[in-house]
């Protein structure tokens, strides 16, 4: 799958996708690949304030709790509350309908601080040789 | 997100089969110290490893469990006393080939391990141990038989232990072997040629609730995956799947088998953790006996129950478990989505006060409060077969 150019990535491999000052953010494919099947997921209500680099959801599979960090700071406009009934949507398309939240960015400058794609593809693909070594 | 795929590390201990499962694909983890598979994105991932031995058949690498041999009395019976001493059940019952589900207890009642002990012949035992508590439980063995008329052997790298579980593990194993399955019943074993191997240990036993067997072959890397390749080439028309540790522990919970260092610990007793029934108090004294008849007098404070979510949200490992006001009342041991019912469940302590079936528990999940009730368990019970004869 490959990881669209428009967006930005983080270490802890989340992905935004900034439009002027608003943004949706999800987990990225490599995410979802590592976590193995989401059974549940749990996400902030609108109006909430999301603070870069803390917790702000979390996304389970049958094996495991993974703390979602929040790539840029903002306030919760919609969550996507299809992924309650349909977590596994985060497996099937995490770029597009698998999306966490939607925030208001308090400042859409610090976004462009991100990796872009070819720097997260570059990232993971030192991880794949860490864990393959 | 965290990763959760750990580097190979050379600092970890390496089950023969290690490479293969690189090869395979599978996500590794650290398990107490050993780079083992937790799941195979290529066989689906664990809930379809999971599905695949309640169904059909797969197949584990469990080298890592540990293999203690007590055997060469002088005069016969030395080995039985020693295991005697050592285990809460009565060894004296087994017949040569069969097993018991048993444990090994500090004075206080409380566990060093939870073994599977074997006869293998007239004065000849094999405990199978868990891996991370290998080294503890051969030196407290070599301790605490010291004074007996045996020879203690560590067997554990010398064999490579593949678990072929589920209800089509005897068609797949039977390709294989010229041992008769048939006549092994649950908990007895046999020893066969299988896969050309003399005198293999083939055990009607297993940690996932189902039928199936654990067969103990050399520990060479080239036989085993000789036989590993040859199990998957018999069992594909079964639809067999590889199976990683994610699965065995899914497997292992829905049917209520306790893992070390969760339902069972050094800080918990036999009679709180519900195994009263797999300990022999009148069989003679044996450690723990004595730290156990206290305990009992002293009364039992928490009993291990099953839990299930009643609303949203799963218990994990180490959860605390809080009345409907709020107060502290203990803690979940394990806790999973359960891939078999479809709903979310646990072990926890409780006082026995909170352990009546549908009695309201709340798990503390992060900064929610989730409400679960006490259910029977096993959670899962597989329906055996009733036999004609």
């Amino acid at each position: 799958m490959g990881y669209p150019t428009q967006y930005r990535y983080t270490k802890e491999h989340e992905w935004i996708d900034a439009k002027g000052d608003t943004a949706t953010i999800g987990i990225t494919d490599y995410a979802q690949n590592e976590l193995g099947d989401v059974v549940f997921v749990e996400l902030p209500a609108a109006g909430t304030k999301l603070v870069a680099g803390k917790t702000f959801s979390s996304v389970e599979s049958v094996k495991a709790v993974s703390e979602i960090y929040a790539p840029a700071n903002g306030e919760v406009v919609e969550a996507n509350a299809e992924l309650h009934n349909k977590p596994e949507t985060i497996n099937s398309d995490p770029h597009g309908a698998g999306w966490l939240v939607k925030i208001k960015l308090a400042n859409p400058a610090e976004v462009s601080a991100l990796m872009d794609a070819a720097g997260y593809e570059a990232y993971i693909e030192e991880k794949k040789k860490e864990a393959s070594a | 997100m965290e990763s959760v795929n750990s580097p190979a590390n050379s600092a970890l201990r390496k089950t023969p089969l290690n490479a293969l499962h690189r090869r395979l694909g599978a996500k590794m983890v650290n398990f107490g110290g050993w780079d083992m598979p937790v799941e195979y994105p290529r066989s689906g991932g664990l809930v379809a490893e999971h599905k695949a031995v309640r169904n059909g058949v797969g197949m584990f690498d469990v080298s890592h469990m540990g293999d203690i041999r007590i055997h060469h009395a002088k005069h016969p019976g030395g080995a039985l006393k020693a295991v005697q001493h050592l285990t809460m059940n009565d060894a004296s019952k087994l017949a040569i080939g069969q097993a018991q589900y048993s444990a090994m207890l500090y004075p206080e009642g409380t566990f060093v391990d939870d073994v599977i002990v074997h006869r293998l012949g007239e004065d000849d035992y094999l405990l199978v141990i868990n891996a991370g508590t290998r080294e503890k439980d051969i030196s407290w063995v070599r301790k605490n038989t010291a004074n007996f008329d045996c020879t203690v052997e560590d067997l554990s790298d010398s064999y490579t232990q593949l678990a072929i579980q589920g209800p089509r593990a005897t068609d797949v194993l039977r390709k294989l072997t010229d041992a008769n399955l048939d006549g092994v019943k649950n908990y007895w074993f046999t020893h066969g040629t299988v896969c050309g191997l003399k005198n293999t240990l083939i055990a009607r036993t297993g940690y996932t609730g189902e039928d199936g067997f654990e067969t103990y072959i050399p520990a060479e890397v080239a036989t085993s995956e000789r036989v590993w390749n040859a199990v998957m080439d018999a069992g594909r028309e079964f639809g067999i799947v590889v199976c990683g540790l994610g699965a065995r522990n899914t497997l292992r919970l829905e049917s209520k088998m306790a893992l070390y260092e969760h339902e069972i610990s050094d800080s918990i007793n036999v009679w709180e953790a519900g195994l009263e029934r797999y300990c022999k108090m009148d069989k003679g004294d044996f450690l723990g006996r004595a730290g156990l008849e206290k305990a009992r007098a002293a009364g039992v404070t928490r009993t291990l129950v099953g839990l299930e979510m009643v609303e949203r949200g799963i218990a994990r490992d180490g959860y605390r478990c809080l009345d409907e006001s709020g107060n502290v009342i203990g803690v979940v041991t394990s806790g999973s989505p359960s891939p078999t019912l479809g709903k979310n469940i646990a072990l926890a302590y409780v006082p026995p006060t909170m352990s009546a079936i549908r009695t309201i528990v709340c798990v503390e999940i992060r900064t929610q409060r989730c409400k679960a009730h006490v259910v029977a368990t096993p959670f899962y019970k597989r329906l055996r077969k009733v036999s004609a004869n």
